[in-house]
Formats: structure tokens, C-alpha cells, sequence
């Protein structure tokens, strides 16, 4: 059977569509793929065989009894571990939730499903999306499909290493400091941070509720765009959720004249890599060709932006992470018997050491003496952030820059030294406090030895302006083919 | 009100210094109320007391991970209506914040509640006496479940609760003693009854009330205050708070070192009449109380409010000024009959139905409210009686024509409670119709006069109300059925016919 995968979310759907080919054989081609690159991988945690062959099965037959379907029939797709379908285990590569299925489906997945998309796997991710690599999932670390000997960066690093070797053409990622955009970045893909609020939250294992944001992985900038349309939309279950309907795409700016892009040179810093910056000016230099003027802006509060995030989305970690108390679900270790004991030792072994960090330093921000130095604080900052953006955005209508620092770096580089991990999301944390629109997408390669390895571009719009970032987005991708091209290992598995 | 008046009222009334040696009570209230809303403050689920364990739970409510509140509009309105009703100004925006602490029967780790936004601030009750215990603030929050300690090894949790609106109203330490105590938490209870907003059951724990308890001597600074709970009736209330203040007179007046009052939480052991205290489970707690992400800022718009205004009715200090302007009712029965918004409906209804409102009230007051097993729960109670508004109103008519004399109203309005039947049907099953044919009556009369010269001679002297001692024999030998103001008339009529 060959194991070749659709085109891309447009393209296959269409493919579907037309029948020429069904629901059921690209979910069993999707299953073929993910076992031949598991081993090479260790991208999945837990795959819906018999879920994912049955729904195909549905799909085509209502299709044959000439039956509407929805945008995306047939077409397969990743969870991450912290997304909830009912009856399918979402442990958030954690310990303290092995087995845990959660008894009901998260709105946006439901809303995939209703479009007709088929999940066929949960994907692998540092312990509740805490990390930037991947190295913290209590279930093994997932390799970039560029160089498994590197990180396809993280928290979502299974669903990007899933969809860069080619075994579905998107998945679903969580954004909460630029858990999306980094390994977008880091493997070649789009990853589409939209407003927050764009996409509800329920169903969505938080880690940081005031940050978090699901967010698609695909091959192309019009995939996420569309995946993105269908799971968004305001949502009852969650008030926090933007009070509009889906948004409608914006034609791509053909001409880009007038188009004004905000260059902020605090995103072009010294200790930037000098290939990532020369891929990402390049990149810039090919969209003022296309008729787009360059603007340079500042972002004064951009230095702090790090040392806010980590005080802020700690603090609502160290909340949202209490419920893993070993009393409803999840392994419970009973200790000396006594409820104390019980909760100290459920806790002490159920979580990675990165979070049990994060809880301390969120609880530490909160605690009576301290909350008004910190957490208070860093809620001052954050609105600075926001300002600097409102403030650049009087002169630029999108703000682009690196999305990551360098490119993928070696698996165990930088486990010993948080704050060099930290630092990783040094151009994506500031969008994720703003609660901006912001997209990674392929701007190029460097050279790495005997491999080459993905650069990735940021675009970051005002508030609710998602229709627009996309838009320039699907544009770029006109003038450049960097996203077209493949991983090796997808080429393999392809073959 | 001016401070003056309001000291000068205090001042008047405060409680006698001899009776605590000279010590002084500081206490204030903070009593929870279970909104009466159909389901609970953040989810779908519908509450119901005593219902199975872990039956009325969902997703968000036992936290499953990944679900979210969502802000039960009700649950505002009626937390809005309690503030109006006890005069608290209403904060134009608002917000939720999360406190931390764990415990197996808080499934989130975090309680959602109000820290310095409620929704609510100011008002008070102003007592008989005219002092008034003013509010500090009322603030809207979720329940938690109930740990159970005592079926076996393990502690069980129930989670039905888990969620459930409460409103947690804290006053100014401005109550004096524990007579005080008690007559805010009569009031609190009459007022959200009426504003309709809890069912105010301690029973069934939708009312409870912890207390904190100090005493200083007159002018000096304020000492440690102790904290009550465990407190299951108000009775008990009182009683804790009484024996809490001897307690700390006790120590302060021992001079043993070794004796301290300590800031603590103490559980009042009803039937053994003495706190107890909670030291060793409590530890100083920091709940790290920051804005919940999870829900919007709540803004209160006029129109909301002025809803919510409309919606409220008339408060029971309103309603029983009405009772005795309108109805010439006593203020004793006005109190009576507005303890609870379902009697004081009862009451209207029966008393327009059958045009007396002095006679529904007697009846009200003697016949049905007395007879009423749980006097705790007249609400309740009253609503399920086999009687309604409209029969006892139709009984009252029967009684108001002569039909039936008072003793056999009574006799049927017992029948009504038991079997639900019309007045009119019970009269003549049970032959009540009173007898005023004369035929019947003069025979009976003139069997009485038999013998009974020295009444007839106090008669003829002008003594009438001797007669009295022979209405009874007759009432008797007509087995209650004979109008005893006829048979008055004719025991006098033939007492002069007498030679
Ligand atoms: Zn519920």
C-alpha cells in the first residue's frame, strides 16, 4: 500500500471531495505513516485506531449516499496530550494523569469533528506544556524529522514533528509562550497563534488560562487559515471566548503596495544568530520587493516581556495544577495515610521537575509578602506590552521578525540551563501576553553540518486582525516555495 | 442617620456592663446563604438536598481538566437582590478571584470567590432596640463538596455540593451581645426570605453562621478574637457566644500564665455546651487569592439593577407597617404573619377570599401556624398543606354566617388538614351544622332550668351572666352543634317567662 500523503488540508479535502480518494484509505495511509516513523519519532502517545477507521468508514458512506460533509471530510489530523476527546487518553505527557480519558470532547475538537476531520493520534509534548523542546515529557523525547538528533522544539513538539515527517497534514497545538510558533519555526511549518479568545479554551488542559490558545500546525499558511476558521467562533462554555462569530479570509494582498510592516529592532538583537537573521532580512528585502514598505518600530518593554510571562503564566499554573491532587483521577499514592501525605506524594511523583518548578515559582509570585513585588507587577508590564504594540501599530499595519532565536538545537543542550531554555521564547512571549494574532511560517534554511535546517518568520497583527495576518501570510508563501519543501524523513516515509 | 443618633440609640440600649463583670463583647457575624437558584453558580447541574452522592456533578464542577465556569446569570441576580435588600450599594463592575487551598472536597484546588471586588458593600440591619449592625460587604462564591469522616477507614466526598452559589454577607463587629446575635440572624433570615433569594434552611445547611467572639475592658484596644463554628441553629448561636465570652473572662480573670485566649477557631459542642478547640488541623493559611482568568470582569448596568429593584417586592419591615395601617392588624400579628414571605402570601390571599383580615389572621396564627410540625420551616410547611388560601377563607365565611360556631370550625379545619376536603362537605359529615331550630333548643333549655334555682334567682335579680353556667350543659346535650348566642337568648327568654 503506498503510504503517500495528501497535499496539504485544501488540497486534500478537495481530493476528498472529489473522490479521488476516501476517508478510509488516507486515515489507514495516516496509521501506516505514524507507525513507520514512530520508532524514529516518539511523537505519539496514544493513537484512535479503531476511532479513526470507524469515523472514515461513516464519512465515506454518507458521502456515497451524496450527503453534504462538512470542510474537512476525511482529511486526518493530531491532538496534542492536552486537548480533551472523550474516551481517548490526555494525559499532557504527565505522570499524575496516566490514564486518564477525559468523559467529554473539547469544542474545538467537536467542531473538527462536525467539519468532518478524523483524529487519528495524540501527540507527544513537554509535561503540561511547560518547556521549549520537548525534553520534559515524562513519556520520552520527541526528535525533529530534520535532524533526529535535535529538537523540533516545543511544548508541541509532537504535533509539529508529526505533521514535518508527513504523517497528517495538520495538528492541533497549544500556544500558550509560543509553544506553536517555536516548533513551527524549528520544522518547517505554519503555526498560527490566533487572538486570544479566537478559539474557546473548553476542553483545553490549561496551563496558563490567560495565555493559552489552540493553535494548528500545517504545511501551508491557507491550511491553518482554514483548520483556524473552523474551530473558531465564540462558545458558550467559555466565557472568555471572543463574542464573534468565525472570522471570513481576507483575499491575500496581491499588489502589497501600501502595506506598511513594522520591523522592531528589538526583535534583531546581537544575540541573534547570524544565519536566523539573515534568512528573516531576506525574507523582509523579498516582501518590500513585492511592493511592501518597511517600517522600523520599537518595543521598548520587549527586554522584560520574558520575566513577566514566567511570573504570570506560573502563577495561574500553580492554580490550574492543583486539581492533580491524586483525589479523582489520576494515580493516587497514599503516603502515611494521612490526606497531607497523600497529596505530597501523589504531586512529588506525578510531576517532571520543570513543573514542579513552575508550581514553586507561581506559588512563591502569589503568596502573601510577595504577590504585590511580582505577580502585581507583572501585571503592570504586561500592560506596558500591550501599549508598545498599540503604539507601533499607529505606524504599521503587521510587525515581523524571528520567531526563534536559532534554530533547532541539539537534544540535551540546554536541559541543565532553564534560563537558556527560557530564552528560547524570547520573540514569542510578548504576542502571547498582548494576546495578539501571530504566525510562524518558512523563511529559509541554514546549514548545519551535513543537514539544513528551518528558519522561521513571525508575523504578529493587532487584535482580531487574524484575517489579515494570514493574508500576507498566504501571500509570502506565493513569492517563496521554503514551505513546500520536505523534511527527510517525510520524503522517506512518502516514498 | 447621623452618628450622633446612632451612638445616643447604641448608648441607650447597649447591654448592662455588670452582667460580664465589666467586659465588654466585640462579636461579628458571617453567615453563608445558599441562593435558591435552579442550578449551580458555574455549571448545569441542579442541586437537589439529599439526592444520591456524586449524582448532581459534571465535567466542570468535579474539575475535570480542560473545562471551564461559566457565570450563572441567576446566581447574580439574586446576590444583587440580597444586596438591595439589606440597603448595600452595588459595585458598578466586579470580579471573581480564585482562593487556594486544598482539600479533598474542593475538586479545583481553588475556591472561585471575591477578594476585593464583591459584589456588594455597606448596608445593615438596624435591630428593635434601634442599633444597627452594619455590613461590611456580601460577596458572591461557590460551594465545596462534603468530606464524610465516619463511614469506615476511608474519608468519602460528595461533590453535589461542589458549586453550589453561596452568598457570604460579614458584618462590622457591631453586635454586643448574644440576645443581639440572635435577633440579626431572625432579621437576616426574614429578609432574604423575602427578597427570595435563599431558602434560609440551617437544617438543610443552606444557612450557616460562623462568629467572631473578643472582649476588652471599656477603653481599652481590641484583644484576641476567637472564631466559632459548628454553629446549627441560632439558638445555638447564642448559646456558643455566651459561653465563649465566660470562657475568655475566665482566662483573662485567672492571672495564670499558662492560661491564654489565642487567635483560633473553636467548634461549638452543642450538647455538651462548650467549645472546642479546632488547634492542629488549622494552620495560618495564605489562600494566594489573584483574579480568576477564567471568567470576565462583571459589569452591573442601571438597567440590571433597576430589574433586580422591581423584582425584590416589599421588604418585611414594609409589609408589616402595611398589615397595620391597611389591615389593622396588632404589630404582634403583622410579625407573625410576615416571619416568612409564603405565610405572609398565604395570609393575603385568605384574607382578601374572605374579606376579614383580623379573622384570617386568628386563624391563621391559632389554628394553622401552631399546628405546624417544623416551626423552622413555616415556608416550606405551609405550602404543602391540604388546605389552601381559598378553603380555609371559605371555612372562616362558614363561622362568619352562624352556620358554624367557632369550636366547630376548628373541628373541621382538623378534618380539612388531615383528609383535604371542602369545609362545606365536612359540616355535614360531621353534623356540625349548628342548631338554631328553636323546637330543638327550648327542649334542651328547659331541661337545664331543671333544678337550677339559684341561677334562676340570680337571672331574676339582674345577674344575666349567671345564665353562662347553663349554655354549656346545653351546648352538650346538642353535641356542640347549637349556636350558643341563641341558646343564650332562650335560656334568658324562659328564665323571665318564669313565675
Ligand atoms: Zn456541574
Amino acid at each position: 500500500m503506498s503510504a503517500a500523503p495528501l497535499k496539504g488540508v485544501v488540497e486534500g479535502a478537495a481530493a476528498l471531495r472529489a473522490g479521488r480518494t476516501s476517508a478510509l484509505a488516507e486515515a489507514e495511509r495516516a496509521l501506516e505513516r505514524l507507525e513507520r516513523t514512530r520508532g524514529a519519532l516518539n511523537a505519539v502517545l496514544a493513537v484512535d485506531r479503531a476511532g479513526a477507521l470507524e469515523r472514515a468508514r461513516a464519512l465515506d458512506a454518507r458521502r456515497a449516499r451524496g450527503e453534504a460533509l462538512g470542510e474537512l471530510a476525511g482529511v486526518p489530523f493530531a491532538l496534542k496530550a492536552n486537548m480533551c476527546l472523550s474516551g481517548v487518553e490526555a494525559n499532557c505527557a504527565s505522570r499524575v494523569l496516566a490514564g486518564y480519558a477525559p468523559p467529554y470532547t473539547a469544542t474545538f475538537v467537536q467542531r473538527l469533528l462536525d467539519a468532518g476531520a478524523n483524529p487519528i493520534a495524540i501527540a507527544n509534548m513537554d509535561e503540561f506544556a511547560m518547556g521549549s523542546s520537548g525534553e520534559n515529557s515524562a513519556y520520552g523525547t520527541t526528535k525533529n524529522p530534520w535532524d533526529v538528533a535535535r529538537t523540533p522544539g516545543g511544548s508541541s513538539s509532537g504535533s509539529a514533528a508529526l505533521v514535518a515527517a508527513g504523517v497528517v497534514p495538520f495538528a492541533l497545538g497549544s500556544d500558550t509562550g509560543g509553544s506553536v510558533r517555536q516548533p513551527a519555526a524549528l520544522t518547517n511549518l505554519a503555526g498560527y497563534k490566533p487572538t486570544y479568545g479566537r478559539i474557546s479554551r473548553y476542553g483545553l488542559i490549561a496551563f496558563a488560562s490567560s495565555l493559552d490558545q489552540v493553535s494548528p500546525f500545517a504545511r501551508s499558511v491557507a491550511d491553518v487559515e482554514l483548520v483556524t476558521r473552523v474551530m473558531s467562533g465564540h462558545d458558550e462554555r467559555d466565557t472568555t471566548s471572543l463574542p464573534e462569530p468565525a472570522f471570513a479570509a481576507e483575499p491575500e494582498p496581491a499588489a502589497l503596495a501600501g502595506l506598511r510592516i513594522g520591523v522592531p529592532r528589538e526583535y534583531f538583537p546581537a544575540t541573534l544568530d547570524a544565519a536566523v537573521r539573515a534568512r528573516c532580512e531576506a525574507a523582509l528585502a523579498e516582501l518590500e520587493r513585492g511592493g511592501a514598505r518597511l517600517v522600523p518600530v520599537s518595543l521598548p518593554h520587549s527586554e522584560h516581556a520574558i520575566a513577566t510571562y514566567y511570573v504570570v503564566a506560573t502563577a495561574e499554573a500553580s492554580s490550574n495544577l492543583a486539581r492533580y491532587d491524586g483525589v479523582r483521577y489520576g494515580p493516587r499514592r497514599d503516603g502515611d495515610g494521612s490526606l497531607q501525605s497523600m497529596y505530597a506524594a501523589t504531586r512529588a511523583q506525578g510531576f517532571g521537575d520543570e513543573v514542579k518548578r513552575r508550581i514553586l515559582l507561581g506559588t512563591y509570585v502569589l503568596s502573601s509578602g510577595y504577590y504585590d513585588a511580582w505577580y502585581r507587577r507583572a501585571l503592570k508590564v504586561r500592560t506596558l506590552l500591550l501599549r508598545d504594540f498599540e503604539r507601533a501599530f499607529e505606524r504599521c499595519d503587521i510587525v515581523a521578525g524571528p520567531t526563534s532565536p536559532t534554530a533547532a538545537f541539539k537534544l540535551g543542550e540546554k536541559t541543565d540551563d532553564p534560563v537558556a531554555m527560557y530564552l528560547s521564547d524570547v520573540l514569542t512571549v510578548p504576542a502571547s501576553l498582548a494576546g495578539l494574532p501571530a504566525l510562524s511560517l518558512p523563511c529559509g534554511f541554514l546549514d548545519a553540518g551535513s543537514n539544513r535546517l528551518p528558519v522561521g518568520l513571525q508575523l504578529i497583527g493587532p487584535a482580531r486582525a487574524d484575517a489579515r495576518v494570514l493574508a500576507l501570510g498566504r501571500r509570502y508563501q506565493q513569492l517563496s516555495s521554503f514551505h513546500t519543501e520536505l523534511s527527510p524523513l517525510a520524503r522517506e516515509v512518502a516514498a | 442617620m447621623s452618628a450622633t443618633q446612632s451612638t445616643t440609640a447604641s448608648a441607650a440600649t447597649a447591654p448592662d456592663p455588670a452582667r460580664w463583670k465589666g467586659w465588654i463583647p466585640v462579636i461579628g457575624l458571617e453567615v453563608h446563604c445558599q441562593l435558591r437558584t435552579r442550578t449551580k453558580l458555574f455549571c448545569g447541574c441542579e442541586y437537589r438536598f439529599g439526592a444520591e452522592p456524586n449524582t448532581r456533578t459534571c465535567a466542570v464542577c468535579t474539575a475535570q481538566p480542560g473545562a471551564l465556569p461559566v457565570l450563572n446569570r441567576e446566581a447574580l441576580a439574586y446576590a444583587i437582590r440580597a444586596g438591595l435588600a439589606l440597603g448595600a450599594d452595588i459595585a458598578p463592575w466586579s470580579k471573581f478571584d480564585r482562593k487556594n487551598y486544598f482539600y479533598c472536597d474542593l475538586p479545583k484546588g481553588y475556591q472561585i470567590s471575591q477578594f476585593d471586588r464583591p459584589f456588594c458593600t455597606g448596608g445593615g440591619i438596624t435591630l428593635e432596640s434601634g442599633h444597627r449592625i452594619r455590613l461590611t460587604r456580601i460577596h458572591l462564591e461557590e460551594d465545596a463538596g462534603k468530606a464524610i469522616h465516619d463511614r469506615g477507614a476511608h474519608t468519602l466526598v460528595d461533590l453535589n455540593r461542589a458549586g453550589v452559589p453561596l452568598i457570604e454577607s460579614v458584618t462590622e463587629a457591631d453586635v454586643r451581645s448574644p440576645e443581639e446575635a440572635h435577633e440579626y440572624l431572625e432579621r437576616l433570615k426574614e429578609i432574604l426570605l423575602h427578597a427570595g433569594v435563599s431558602d434560609c434552611d440551617m437544617e438543610k445547611g443552606s444557612l450557616r453562621v460562623d462568629v467572631n467572639v473578643s472582649i476588652h475592658r471599656p477603653g481599652e484596644g481590641w484583644r484576641k478574637r476567637v472564631e466559632l463554628k459548628n454553629l446549627n441553629s441560632f439558638r445555638n448561636v447564642a448559646a456558643a457566644i455566651e459561653h465563649e465570652i465566660a470562657r475568655q473572662i475566665a482566662i483573662y480573670e485567672s492571672n495564670d500564665p499558662s492560661q491564654q485566649v489565642v487567635q483560633e477557631t473553636r467548634l461549638y459542642d452543642a450538647q455538651a455546651g462548650v467549645t472546642r478547640s479546632m488547634r492542629g488541623k488549622e494552620e495560618a493559611h495564605d489562600y494566594r487569592y489573584f483574579p480568576e482568568p477564567d471568567l470576565l470582569p462583571v459589569q452591573i448596568d442601571a438597567a440590571f439593577l433597576a430589574e433586580q429593584r422591581e423584582k425584590l417586592g416589599e421588604s418585611p419591615t414594609a409589609l408589616r407597617e402595611r398589615y397595620q395601617r391597611e389591615l389593622g392588624l396588632s404589630a404582634y400579628d403583622a410579625g407573625v404573619l410576615t416571619a416568612s414571605p409564603a405565610v405572609s402570601r398565604w395570609f393575603e390571599e385568605c384574607a382578601k377570599l374572605c374579606g376579614s383580615p383580623k379573622d384570617a389572621a386568628n386563624w391563621i396564627q391559632n389554628e394553622i401556624l401552631r399546628g405546624l410540625s417544623n416551626e423552622q420551616r413555616p415556608a416550606a410547611a405551609i405550602a404543602e398543606l391540604r388546605v389552601t388560601p381559598a378553603g380555609l377563607a371559605q371555612l372562616i365565611g362558614l363561622v362568619q354566617k352562624g352556620t358554624l360556631n367557632v369550636p366547630g370550625g376548628r373541628q373541621v379545619l382538623r378534618a380539612m388538614l388531615e383528609t383535604g376536603k371542602d369545609a362545606a362537605v365536612l359540616v355535614r359529615e360531621l353534623g356540625l351544622e349548628q342548631v338554631s331550630d328553636t323546637g330543638a333548643l327550648e327542649q334542651w333549655c328547659r331541661e337545664a332550668l331543671v333544678g337550677k334555682d339559684k341561677v334562676i334567682a340570680d337571672v331574676k335579680a339582674g345577674k344575666e351572666k349567671a345564665i353562662g353556667a347553663l349554655v354549656g350543659p346545653v351546648m352538650k346535650a346538642s353535641k356542640g352543634a347549637a349556636n350558643p348566642q341563641v341558646v343564650t337568648e332562650i335560656l334568658l327568654r324562659l328564665v323571665r317567662e318564669l313565675p
